[in-house]
């Protein structure tokens, strides 16, 4: 290793920094009270903080030079383990920076509440066993991981790492429905590790290789590489949650700790999509089978307009939003079909569209949960038909879940504008108009939904009972990723820009 | 980035950052309020005037930043947007003093005045947009920031209504946003240039034709043509100064504007002939000028029967901009500003009347003119300005509408003219004869005396006068080259060879 900062640390530490802090905060779990909570908060705020600052540091140096590899220990590819960043990794990285650091300050009033307080609510804000801190920590390590592995077998593994510390901070609500929502989560994770490893198993009997751009070179349109392709294909929609296998969703989102909650649909789903981004555009570029593109389009369009009009059937605020993600992530699938036989431009469109999607939704999505999080916290409860005129008890919780929603909408300037821009003209562009439709259909139906919400929320009437005002760290993080989310549309320049590097379709032009 | 570059993001700036501090005001802090939204509109008029005598000497005004690769966020002053911001620049100030004397004491002013300046901002920025990709996110912003003034009253009622008010308009802007794109699509980046952008090469004519209807959908929601409208009598739950905003300058006339925008500086007049999408245009525009006229004869409720008049005298401007002549475009761009001040008028009347004596039903308004002379009589001066009556302002539009109906080869123009013109005598009328000489109803009769040396509160009552005289001059000095008039035959003719008549 030559100098401190050379990039080679700077591509290690998204992960080490988090699993160093949570092998900290894990041994620090025998403690007790408040000083556990203490050191607990300051060491995993100070992991946020070298994350954000590595993620920047990747940044500046893939924008200016290009993609970066690393052979861990010196190891080349076939043997060692190999780490990659492109723009894409890049950008990955950046959104759990961002989406993690409001997380982290949001957790520190979250889990404020003390022991033996009254329990008859939705969620307990305890954690009595100091193990959130932990487990969110190994997660982010995981996503970090899974965003700078350049090999189909260490995907595997960030992969189980994260889907394993997800269930444990769903169950870690407390709650009966917390627990089993956990459980049901943790098989849907397994399943869908599993599929991947068939998938990876089988490539590597084919070519006998491990390494991603290895993959790449050597992958054709043979039967075996679509059997691999349509494993891992089947068990990342799983995890990410396409329509139909959205099933375990709404009880996971809804179940797990607001807080988690947060942090699960913001981004954890966003992983397994990161993954399928990368299997089929840089690996099998030049093999996916015609069509197959178009079942994943179909399904993303069924999904946007079913989980909006689930959405507007709940009566729970988390529910609504789970649904509401469910929609969402249809988005994210159109990709798939958009880019099938595009030119580069339009190509690049889409692809670059569902990815701005995945920063804006993430940012967005985790400020709604933590709103609705701050709900809780507040009322005891989340259910919408009691909750008429609470915009006057807690105007900032609906002013975040307000802005935010104009991600979900596709509003200016929201980062959802420029995502559906591009992904609706990406749709226009390959004469593929009828995804366009959909593409603006759901806007409009994600009015509906939040309405359903937002509008008894801002009647003037005598409203639900508030018990106790959220600990400020709770609204102001919620809110500032909502604003962050609103702003995301007008910094798109530079992010596509870091998209473009290394990225398929050679970034558009 | 020289200052040149950034004097329209100011004026859009001024009265957004004045409004965003306003939110973080307690209720009470009447003076502070005051002092900083006043503050932000003076701001904002110096800053007009200045970009106004800029635009005047042919001064380039231009902010660009890359948002999109082949897209821009593009900021750039012209003519047409000077005539736009001239008056959302005014009227807001007018609204603003009536609407201190008319939220007197009133639950959740901050937020009022806060959400009323974005709306203003908002309206500035469509009016500064320099393509359509800038224009529809303000067209958008403009939207959001409507909705809390439009629900503002928080009854089960006005939330109602904002539902569907967001659901129209929203609906409205998808289509649009479909419009941009395919344009974008099919011709690149086009900006917004006076005799039209396009060549008439980019696509087949269907193509072409094709986009500009989707385009002029998407407008139509807020321009409120048949059958896209109904969202705007329902509006009227809103408190009367949102409602003169939105009718006067802001949302109505975003979707007017665009269409202007549309055809004559994206399309041209020469092309949009080519292409046969003018004809379909006029007839959207006449049909739904009959019918705003018609329905408006059955409503009893003043503001209903304002806001059915609305629906039937914004569609004027599309109608004239869709005549194959240059002095309808004159006509139509014209009403854009008379349209505004009459209608401004015409509102603050009506919330005068109703915050004064309790009376929002025309059948109950005998007499009022003998209790409220001054008010009425600026009533009377905009309801006849919009029946056209010389000299006022509205007789020149519809002059102006006329010969152009004629140049184009479209005389039956002139029979929906005359249809109008008859209709609107046959609503407007009636309620100025029983309020200066019908027999005084019981409300009359029963309330109170003024209490100071006015009709109404003061801050209420010159604003009104205010804009009632403005009616009255720009019909009276419609030849002077700055006048309304002046100003938009110098839009009309840029790109042309047309002369001004005067």
């Amino acid at each position: 290793m030559t100098g401190a900062f050379s990039s080679i640390n700077w591509m290690l530490a998204p992960v080490l920094v988090p699993l160093a802090a949570a092998t900290a905060t894990f041994l620090l779990m025998g403690l007790r009270g408040r000083t556990r909570r203490m050191a607990q908060n300051a060491i995993g705020l100070a992991a946020a903080v070298g994350i954000a600052v590595s993620a920047l540091a990747l940044w500046a140096m893939v924008s200016g030079g290009g993609p970066v590899r690393y052979e861990l220990g010196g190891w080349e590819a076939p043997l060692g383990i190999n780490l990659y960043a492109d723009g894409l990794s890049v950008f990955m990285l950046l959104t759990t920076a961002v989406v993690g650091a409001a997380g982290s300050v949001y957790t520190l009033g979250y889990f404020s509440g003390r022991e033996g307080e009254d329990v008859r609510r939705r969620e307990y804000f305890q954690d009595e066993t100091g193990s959130f801190w932990p487990l969110w920590m190994f997660l982010w390590a995981s996503m970090n991981g899974m965003f700078l592995a350049a090999d189909a077998f260490n995907l595997y593994v960030t992969l189980e790492i994260l889907g394993l510390s997800a269930a444990a901070l769903i169950a870690l609500g407390g709650t009966r429905m917390a627990f089993s929502a956990g459980m049901r989560y943790l098989m849907v994770s397994l399943l869908g590790s599993l599929a991947h490893l068939l998938g990876v198993a089988l490539l590597y009997g084919s070519f006998g290789a491990l390494d991603l751009a290895t993959l790449g070179e050597s992958a054709s349109p043979i039967p075996p590489v679509w059997a691999a392709l349509a494993l891992i294909s089947l068990g990342m929609a799983l995890k990410t949650g396409l329509f139909p296998l959205h099933f375990w969703m709404p009880s996971a989102y809804t179940g797990a700790p607001s807080a988690a909650s947060a942090m699960l649909a913001g981004l954890v789903g966003k992983a397994s999509f990161y993954l399928l981004l990368r299997v089929w555009f840089d690996v099998f570029e030049g093999s996916v089978p015609p069509g197959a593109g178009q079942i994943f389009g179909v399904l993303g369009a069924v999904a946007i307009v079913w989980g909006a009009v689930m959405a507007m059937k709940q009566t729970r605020l988390k529910t609504l939003l789970a649904y509401s993600s469910v929609s969402q992530m249809g988005y994210l699938f159109l990709v798939f079909a958009l880019v099938a036989g595009a030119s580069p431009e339009r190509g690049f469109e889409a692809w670059a569209g569902g990815i701005y999607l995945v920063l804006s939704h993430a940012c967005a999505k985790a400020a709604m949960f933590m709103a609705a999080g701050v709900v809780i916290y507040s009322v005891g409860h989340d259910e919408i038909p009691r909750l008429h005129g609470i915009a006057q008890k807690l105007p900032l919780a609906v002013a975040s879940f307000a802005v935010a929603g104009m991600t979900m909408m596709g509003l200016p300037t929201s980062g959802g504008f420029t995502a559906k821009w591009l992904l609706f003209s990406a749709s226009l562009g390959t004469g593929q108009w009828w995804f366009g439709v959909v593409i603006l259909l759901g806007g409009v139906l994600a009015a509906v939904y939040l309405l359903r919400f937002l509008n008894p929320a801002l009647i003037q009437v005598r409203t639900a009972k508030v018990y106790r005002d959220a600990p400020r760290s709770m609204t102001v993080a919620a809110f500032g990723l909502s604003l962050f989310s609103l702003f995301l549309g007008l910094a798109s320049a530079p992010m596509l820009d870091l998209l473009a590097v290394g990225g398929p379709f050679g970034g558009g032009s | 980035m020289g200052w040149s570059a950034m004097l329209p993001l100011l004026v859009i700036l001024s009265s957004a950052i004045a409004s965003f501090v306003i939110f973080f005001l307690d209720d009470d802090r009447l003076k502070l309020r005051q002092t900083i939204y006043l503050g932000g509109q003076v701001v904002k008029l110096v800053l007009v005037l200045v970009m106004l005598r800029g635009i005047y000497f042919e001064e380039d005004y231009e902010l660009r930043v890359p948002i999109l690769p082949g897209i821009d966020f593009l900021l750039r002053v012209n003519e047409l947007s000077m005539l736009f911001l001239v008056l959302s620049a005014g009227l807001w100030l007018v609204t603003t003093v009536y609407s201190i004397g008319y939220l007197r004491g009133k639950p959740h002013r901050s937020r009022f005045f806060g959400f009323f300046g974005f709306s203003v901002s908002a309206t500035a920025g469509i009016a500064l947009s320099g393509n359509l990709f800038t224009f529809f996110i303000f067209y958008e912003l403009l939207t959001l920031a409507t909705y809390p003034l439009i629900v503002h009253r928080d009854t089960p009622e006005a939330m109602r209504i904002g539902r569907m008010y967001l659901v129209y308009t929203l609906s409205g802007g998808v289509v649009l946003l479909a419009g941009v794109v395919a344009l974008q699509l099919t011709a690149g980046a086009v900006e917004f240039t006076p005799g039209g952008a396009l060549t008439g090469n980019e696509a087949i004519g269907a193509v072409l034709a094709a986009i500009f209807f989707v385009l002029v959908a998407g407008f139509g929601v807020k321009n409120a043509f048949v059958p896209f409208h109904s969202w705007l009598p329902a509006a009227m739950v809103a408190p009367t100064p949102v409602s003169a905003l939105l009718h006067g300058v802001a949302v109505v006339k975003a979707g007017a504007f665009g269409i202007v925008r549309v055809v004559h500086e994206i399309y041209g007049l020469d092309l949009a002939q080519t292409l046969g999408v003018l004809l379909p245009l006029t007839i959207i525009a006449s049909v739904t000028i009959v019918y705003g006229s018609f329905m408006a004869m059955f409503q009893d409720e003043l503001k209903k029967r304002l806001a059915y008049s609305t629906v039937s005298q914004v569609s004027y401007i599309a109608l004239g901009i869709s005549l194959f002549s240059l002095t309808g475009s004159v006509g139509g761009i014209v009403h854009l500003v008379h349209q505004g001040i009459m209608k401004v008028t015409l509102f603050l009347c009506a919330g005068a009347i109703a915050e004064t004596l309790g009376i929002k039903h025309i059948s109950k308004m005998g007499g009022v003119g003998r209790r409220m002379p001054w008010t009425m009589g600026a009533f009377a001066l905009a309801a006849l300005g919009m029946i056209g009556l010389p000299p006022m302002a509205g007789f020149i539009s519809k002059w102006y509408l006329g010969l152009g109906a004629i140049e184009a080869g479209q005389p039956w123009v002139i029979a929906v003219l005359v249809t109008s013109t008859v209709l609107n005598a046959i609503y407007f009328l009636p309620i100025l004869y029983s309020a200066f000489f019908g027999k005084p109803s019981e409300e009359v009769a029963e309330a109170p005396e003024p209490e100071g040396r006015f009709e109404t509160d003061p801050l209420m009552l010159f604003p009104i006068l205010t804009t009632a005289a403005i009616t009255l001059l720009a019909g009276v000095f419609a030849g002077v080259e700055i006048s309304p008039l002046g100003w938009s035959e110098i839009i009309a003719g840029r790109g042309t060879d047309y002369e001004p008549r005067n």
